[in-house]
């Protein structure tokens, strides 16, 4: 009791009870004895005070009131003024008069004053409660004894929440006994929450939710607050996104995942599940409807961890009980865990990471290997061996090879693509589609100078061999395969051929071929231009066709399109209008650069297969998301957009989420909801990662987007996010060998530092000059030696006595 | 001819030739010298061939390999000749071909010279004068080097020359001396009466000579059980003795110990039919020959302590004193067959060429780079260079030391024509993969474990790395130096080891679980299996001197062993492949996984920056597309996010077929748990 009254003596609250008989002591000055009147108009806005109402001291509040002088120094601290209010006999004002008023402390906030109200009967408590319904929740709380740990921390809380809550204490167990359905412990503190401000029917008790930690300031406060969170959060976000109280608290959050069509019965559902879980976890309503979520159908509940990069777990539910036990379970497991957590902290943290570390996270290697039992169609590409390699290349105009190794992943990925090239190209003539196993064949694979895979080429007969630098896919393959068919540039003779040519129908293996063509025009005059081009057709071949035409009335050909020789003709696949560029570049590295560049369209459709193409602008991008094709207005408004600007500071793109549907994952993650479409993005791809979302409410036109991009420019706008800047760190630790090693083994020298002081004996001193050889010879003589020595008499046969003379003898011979 | 090529290089280099006139002897001048047109020799003139070098092989003999003329006495060469492997891979065939040297003729592999398994050793000698003449190397036949001596020059590479003289009195100078003259002088020992002693050199192989005869055999190694299996059906019996116990090689892993196909007496002996083993000091011996010719075995110090030179009655025997002394038969005959030792008797003490000590004394003592300790340009090659992995690894072997001589000759390319050592330059992309592939197929590092290691050069921000093919790597710490390549950013070893408590001569190698089946108890592997090793930096010279005993490297910054494999196939993409790129990802702190290229579009817009195998392969337009097949794999196992909408609110997708196969598929991803029996078959077999 002692420790207890030294507790309650240095305490800065104040206390209900003195039962102790302190003498009076002097003490400072702090506390303020003031008249009601001036009182009331001391009070300060913002400012607690103590206060404390007499009529005159009696003998019994004389050591209540010294505690209260006590505490007002350290009160002062915290900008709590105590005062005493002298009642004169006449006032008969609130608090003055209020019944007992002895043993009661107001705690003026602002103007608000709240306290802390005994009870010590039942009917007290029922009168209270009867009071606060319709109104207010009530706190009650049980302490078996004032001035211990628990009675300070109801009052702290009181002081904190005390204008939100009216706080009850009681130190009668018997109310405790009937507040309680089971048999409570008289000897431990216990607090209640009573939704009295819920209940508004007199008859029925406020509904009660015990706190089953230990009354510490924390906890009251941690279960207040989840008791103050709302009851249903209902979310229309993505649930990856939402944080709550709950959440925030360390506690579970459950999510009811809802339909438009069983919205009230999920909403009902939800309420009596948060009842039961109430201080347990949070219950959210998550309407599906308005949220795109990539789960089953059927799952109905979802279960949020407050576990950082857990992902959310859904879940297909019977009953609400099964929530309840899936929640309790859960906390159960943890409680359990947390009283483990010291001794097993790094086994189980081991053990965790053992197991996914053997689980596969690399997603090409894991699908090839679940692809492996297919037994793939490869009769139509020719496995070549050292044997058949050179023969095989001598027997068709065009050989494609892909080297490959059958252990390896991505090799095997190609090979699948490439079965579906062979499928496509099949009956197609004068190309032969080959395969080399580096693996079984590597002097094939050294010689031709392939040292990574997979790796294809393309040898044509008398020409040198062109490695395929495209993208690993069927399409991009066949296209590639098929351009190559032709040589590149191919010289035209006439200007019915040239003419041919840009309208696709000549040669006559590519007219049934979707194809760019690219004719470059030259008059004799010019030969450097006409080298350099030659030589950047031969580095495009089998991206773009080229043509060369050279004729006498190439002029009369450029003329046409408006330019003069030498000059590049550019007839795009799909819509057949040739632009005429000219051609200032002389180096072949210009001209290849410059031709890209030309090949790009002015307004694309953006997909997985060409945005490196355009990335390697890098330049801002500015995407229209559609979900199917773009309307034509705005197709229209963004060509001339696009087109307004010809050497335009940023990539202007639409990319249709049918075609391209990995741009919802983009949109995902820009937005927690998925934004209405179509949506127009400005993405800073190379600098600070900003994305700005266009105005939904504006239309996009042109000058619209012009000037929004003009607030963008001068910092008006605000970024919907920011693309993450983390670095490609390992997805998941090795296992450590060292560190295995050095724990089974601990005599294992593997410190250098160690090695030294542990086996000195081993290790005469040498001459730091020496070699390593030489080092290990000591520990090797003295191996032999050990082996060595019980041989060195005829082992069993020679009488000992011999042997021994014997040794002796060679010492002396020596 | 000699004084026009002397005149010639007179007119080339006036400064060497005019030193040559001082010292009045006419010298026939070689950048490279190399003595003995054995394997090695051989293995070495090729490489300085390839390389177009000043190089001349001198061969006492009129034939190459003239060793292998004679020896084996019995013709079995020990050496496997593995015709079939199941594989085409040329490289990876060469670790089960022990005969052949490297070569890029294909006509010059063994396995073309004879279809046993253990060939004859005149198959070899065919083989070595095939390899010297289709490869048109220059070899001076019949020229005994009798001497060698040094001949200070500032100006030589070495700050001398090596002055080879020949038995005919011809003297060659050289910059750099490759000995590659094996072990040829037998090993004899001196007790009494060691003047009836035969010598393997010259005893009988024919049977019929021993039909009825007792027979004592010195000796313990491969050629003292030759000769004993070569008479065991017609002899009573054959003792052999010798000082330290038989180690079989199947239990040490080392191939010059006893081979099962040379242990029929092994079997005699145990299964007591009269033959038998004896260890015991040769020294201690003495042998008396009795009237009627017969050899009886007696200890040197009964020898010295008899009084008087009577006659063989007054020598004691062991057995006057113990009457049940295991070599009281007397024989018939002994026959030394105790290995032979380098020739050291050439060369000027100013080379300083010493023998090893102890069991390697042999040996000429070398360094790990296998220059000789006493003299810097004079390397050591073949046979003789095995002191420096003496009864470990195979560099006293052919299959072991042309992998050795080519590292010998990378090194002196470097250091001399500042040819920096092969290396290939990959994206860090390709790091997994071509440490796989070279752990798969590698010869070298197989035959040569612990030995020769191939090194990973880091490049600044670990974007690319430089790979070097097999470098001894008991020189790992003067690695810039003896390359000519740079390692600042910390470098990766790859070797093969075997566990490092298995082999042994009192090793029991067949106990239960010997094997180790999964990847996280990998460093615990026992056969031989890769292991790769992570320096921040490369380790320094004192830290190589310093390293725990029995590691072949100091101790690295992280280690990395791949499961042993019943296989010795390194290629399954869970146990092998996936622990191994987890390893090299937290050496590196990066992120070493495969995408699929939408994979990379999705980061491309969502992520500032993307992972190496995006930024290397997507990005550069070479993004891996994939099959709809492999991409729906890849959903499946939840490594790949379908944004598919699935607008269709129907609980079941449209299509019935659709659906059967997303069960299928679902089936597949039901987590299999290995079949722990099979894992570990090497236990059963």
């Amino acid at each position: 009791m002692s420790a207890q009254k030294d507790r309650w003596v240095s305490s800065f609250f104040f206390l209900l009870f003195c039962a102790s008989s302190i003498p009076t002591r002097g003490s400072a000055r702090l506390l303020q004895e003031l008249s009601p009147q001036e009182y009331f108009s001391s009070l300060q806005a913002g400012r607690a005070s103590l206060s404390y109402f007499s009529h005159n001291v009696s003998p019994g509040a004389q050591p209540f009131l010294e505690q209260i002088e006590n505490s007002a120094e350290a009160l002062q601290d915290y900008g709590i003024s105590v005062v005493k209010v002298n009642c004169p006999k006449e006032d008969v004002s609130r608090y003055c008069v209020k019944e007992n008023a002895l043993r009661k402390a107001y705690l003026f906030s602002a103007l608000l004053f709240n306290e802390v109200k005994y009870v010590e009967t039942l009917a007290d408590l029922q009168n209270i409660e009867n009071a606060l319904k319709g109104r207010s929740n009530m706190v009650f709380a049980y302490v078996p004894a004032t001035g211990t740990a628990e009675h300070r921390a109801v009052m702290e809380a009181a002081f904190v929440y005390g204008t939100v809550h009216q706080f009850v204490l009681t130190t009668e167990a018997v109310l405790l006994k009937d507040t309680s359905n089971d048999k409570p412990d008289v000897s431990s503190a216990r607090l209640l929450f009573c939704h009295c401000q819920r209940t508004t029917d007199l008859a029925q008790p406020c509904r009660r939710t015990a706190m089953e930690q230990a009354l510490t300031m924390l906890n009251i406060h941690r279960h207040l607050k989840l008791m103050g969170a709302p009851l249903v959060t209902e979310v229309t976000e993505d649930p990856e996104k939402v944080s709550t109280v709950h959440l925030q608290l360390g506690l579970p959050l459950v999510f009811i995942l809802s339909q438009k069509e069983t919205y009230e019965a999920d909403r009902r559902t939800a309420e009596f599940v948060a009842w039961q879980l109430l201080g347990k976890a949070g219950v959210a309503l998550l309407s599906r409807d308005l949220v795109d979520l990539n789960v089953l159908l059927q799952s109905n509940v979802a279960l949020k961890t407050p576990d950082e990069g857990v992902p959310i777990k859904y879940l297909v539910l019977e009953d609400t009980d099964e929530v309840i036990t899936l929640v309790e379970n859960k906390s159960k497991v943890e409680q359990i865990q947390e009283d483990e957590e010291e001794e097993e902290e790094e086994e189980d943290d081991s053990e965790k990471e053992n197991n996914n570390q053997d689980i596969q996270d690399d997603q090409v290697v894991e699908a090839v290997s679940r692809d492996k039992k297919r037994e793939l169609p490869l009769e139509q590409i020719h496995a070549l061996t050292e044997e058949t390699f050179h023969s095989a290349l001598l027997e068709t105009a065009r050989t494609v090879v892909l080297f490959y190794a059958s252990w390896e992943a991505v090799s095997l990925a190609v090979l699948r693509s490439y079965t579906e090239v062979a499928d496509h190209l099949k009956g197609t003539r004068g190309v032969l589609l080959s395969r080399v196993n580096c693996w079984d064949w590597p002097g094939i694979c050294t010689k031709e100078n392939v040292t990574q895979f997979p790796a294809i080429r393309i040898y044509k007969k008398g020409e040198r061999s062109v490695m395929y630098n495209g993208m690993w896919g069927t399409e991009e393959l066949t296209s590639f395969i098929m351009l190559s068919r032709v040589s590149c540039p191919l010289k035209l003779a006439t200007i019915e051929e040239a003419e041919g040519y840009l309208r696709g129908e000549f040669p006559s293996e590519l007219s049934s071929y979707h194809h760019t063509s690219l004719l470059g025009v030259f008059s004799t005059a010019t030969s450097e231009a006409r080298e350099a081009f030659e030589e950047a057709g031969n580095i495009l071949s089998g991206h773009v066709t080229t043509g060369m035409y050279f004729e006498d009335d190439a002029l009369a050909l450029s003329c046409k399109y408006a330019v003069s020789p030498p000059a590049l003709l550019l007839a795009r696949s799909g819509g057949r209008s040739v632009e005429g560029i000219a051609l200032s570049k002389q180096s072949v590295q210009d001209m290849v650069q410059m031709i890209r560049y030309e090949l790009l369209d002015i307004f694309p459709e953006i997909t997985v297969q060409n945005l490196p193409r355009y990335l390697q602008l890098r330049k801002p991008f500015l995407i229209l998301f559609s979900d199917g094709d773009i309307g034509q207005i705005e197709s229209k408004e963004m060509l001339k957009l696009a087109k307004g600007r010809p050497q335009q500071a940023f990539v202007a793109c639409w990319l249709n989420l049918r075609k391209t549907p990995v741009g919802r994952g983009v949109l995902k993650a820009y937005f927690a909801t998925m934004p209405s479409l179509p949506v127009l993005i400005w993405v800073e791809l190379h600098a600070g990662g900003q994305v700005f979302k266009f105005p939904s409410e504006q239309s996009i036109t042109e000058m619209n987007i012009l000037s929004w991009l003009e607030k963008l420019k001068a910092g008006l706008e605000i970024p919907s996010s920011t693309l993450s800047e983390e670095d490609w760190k390992p997805p998941l630790p090795a296992y450590d060998f060292l560190q295995m090693m050095e724990t089974a083994v601990p005599e294992l020298p593997l410190h250098t530092s160690h090695r030294r002081g542990d086996t000195p004996a081993r290790r005469p001193p040498e001459n730091p000059g020496g070699d390593i050889t030489v080092q290990e010879e000591p520990s090797q003589d003295t191996k032999a030696e050990k082996v060595g020595s019980p041989g060195r008499d005829l082992r069993g046969t020679v009488p000992r006595l011999a042997a021994r003379e014997k040794q002796g003898k060679r010492h002396s011979e020596l | 001819m000699a004084p026009a090529v002397c005149g010639m290089l007179l007119g080339l280099a006036l400064y060497t030739g005019s030193l040559r006139v001082v010292s009045g002897a006419a010298f026939l001048y070689h950048d490279y010298c190399i003595i003995g047109a054995g394997p090695s020799g051989l293995q070495a003139a090729y490489f300085l061939q390839q390389a177009s070098r000043d190089y001349v092989v001198f061969e006492r003999s009129h034939a190459p390999g003239s060793f292998f003329a004679l020896y084996p006495r019995h013709r079995k060469l020990i050496s496997i000749n593995k015709r079939y492997t199941g594989k085409s891979n040329s490289e990876f065939n060469l670790r089960h071909d022990w005969n052949s040297l490297l070569s890029h003729d294909r006509r010059l592999l063994f396995r073309r010279y004879s279809r046993d398994f253990f060939p004859d050793a005149d198959a070899m000698v065919r083989y070595l004068e095939d390899f010297a003449a289709l490869l048109k190397l220059r070899v001076q036949y019949n020229t005994a080097i009798v001497h060698v001596t040094l001949e200070r020059n500032t100006q030589a590479w070495n700050g001398h020359y090596f002055l080879l003289t020949d038995q005919d009195r011809q003297n060659y100078k050289c910059s750099s001396l490759l000995v590659a003259t094996g072990t040829w002088v037998p090993n004899v020992v001196n007790f009494p009466g060691s003047e009836y002693v035969e010598g393997y050199e010259t005893v009988s192989i024919s049977p019929e000579d021993f039909a009825g005869q007792t027979v004592l055999i010195l000796g313990r190694g491969n050629s003292a059980f030759e000769t004993a299996e070569n008479i065991l059906g017609v002899t009573n019996f054959i003792h052999m003795v010798s000082r330290s116990r038989v180690r079989l090689s199947w239990a040490t892993h080392y191939v010059g110990d006893l081979r099962a196909i040379n242990n029929g007496l092994l079997d005699t002996y145990q299964l007591k039919s009269l033959d038998g083993l004896l260890e015991g000091d040769l020294e201690d011996l003495a042998i008396i020959k009795d009237k009627k010719g017969k050899l009886h075995i007696t200890l040197r110090f009964y020898l010295e302590n008899r009084n008087t030179s009577a006659g063989i009655d007054s020598i004691t025997l062991p057995q006057d004193e113990l009457d049940n002394f295991a070599t009281r038969a007397p024989y018939d005959r002994v026959i030394r067959c105790l290995g032979w030792k380098f020739d050291f008797s050439i060369y000027n003490r100013s080379l300083r060429m010493m023998p090893g000590k102890g069991n390697k004394k042999k040996y000429p003592q070398i360094k790990p780079s296998y220059e000789s300790r006493g003299t810097r340009g004079l390397f050591v090659l073949g046979t003789a260079s095995h002191s420096v992995d003496f009864r470990k690894s195979a560099g006293g072997f052919i299959h072991g030391f042309r992998y050795t001589t080519r590292a010998v000759h990378r090194l002196l390319e470097n250091r001399h024509h500042g040819v920096p050592w092969p290396s290939t330059v990959y994206p860090i992309t390709q790091l997994t993969n071509s440490i796989i592939k070279r752990v798969n197929e590698a010869s070298g590092l197989y035959q040569m474990f612990s030995v020769l290691a191939d090194i990973i050069l880091l490049r600044e921000n670990a974007t690319a790395f430089e790979y070097l093919e097999e470098y001894p790597v008991g020189v790992l710490a003067e690695l810039e130096m003896q390359t000519g390549r740079k390692a600042p950013n910390g470098l990766f070893v790859i070797i093969m080891e075997y566990g490092r408590n298995f082999s042994g001569a009192d090793k029991d190698v067949f106990y239960y679980n010997r094997a180790v089946g999964e990847a996280q108890h990998a460093w615990q592997s026992n056969f031989l299996h890769p292991v790769i090793y992570y320096y921040k930096r490369l380790p320094t010279e004192r830290e190589m001197r310093l390293r725990p005993p029995d590691w072949p490297l100091p101790r690295p910054d992280a280690v990395h062993h791949i499961v042993e494999d019943f296989l010795t196939d390194w290629t399954a993409p869970n146990a092998h492949i996936l622990p191994l790129r987890r390893f090299l990802e937290n050496c590196l702190s990066t992120d070493l996984r495969n995408f699929f290229a939408e994979s990379c579009f999705l980061f491309a817009f969502t992520r500032q920056k993307l992972p190496p195998f995006c930024r290397q392969g997507y990005v550069r337009m070479q993004g891996l597309m994939g099959s709809e097949g492999l991409r729906r794999h890849a959903v499946d196992a939840g490594l790949l996010e379908d944004y598919t909408p699935t607008d269709y609110s129907g609980d079941s997708p449209p299509d019935s077929h659709e659906g059967s196969q997303d069960q299928l598929l679902r089936d597949h991803a039901i987590p299999v748990r290995p079949l722990q029996h099979l894992v570990n078959t090497k236990d059963e077999l």
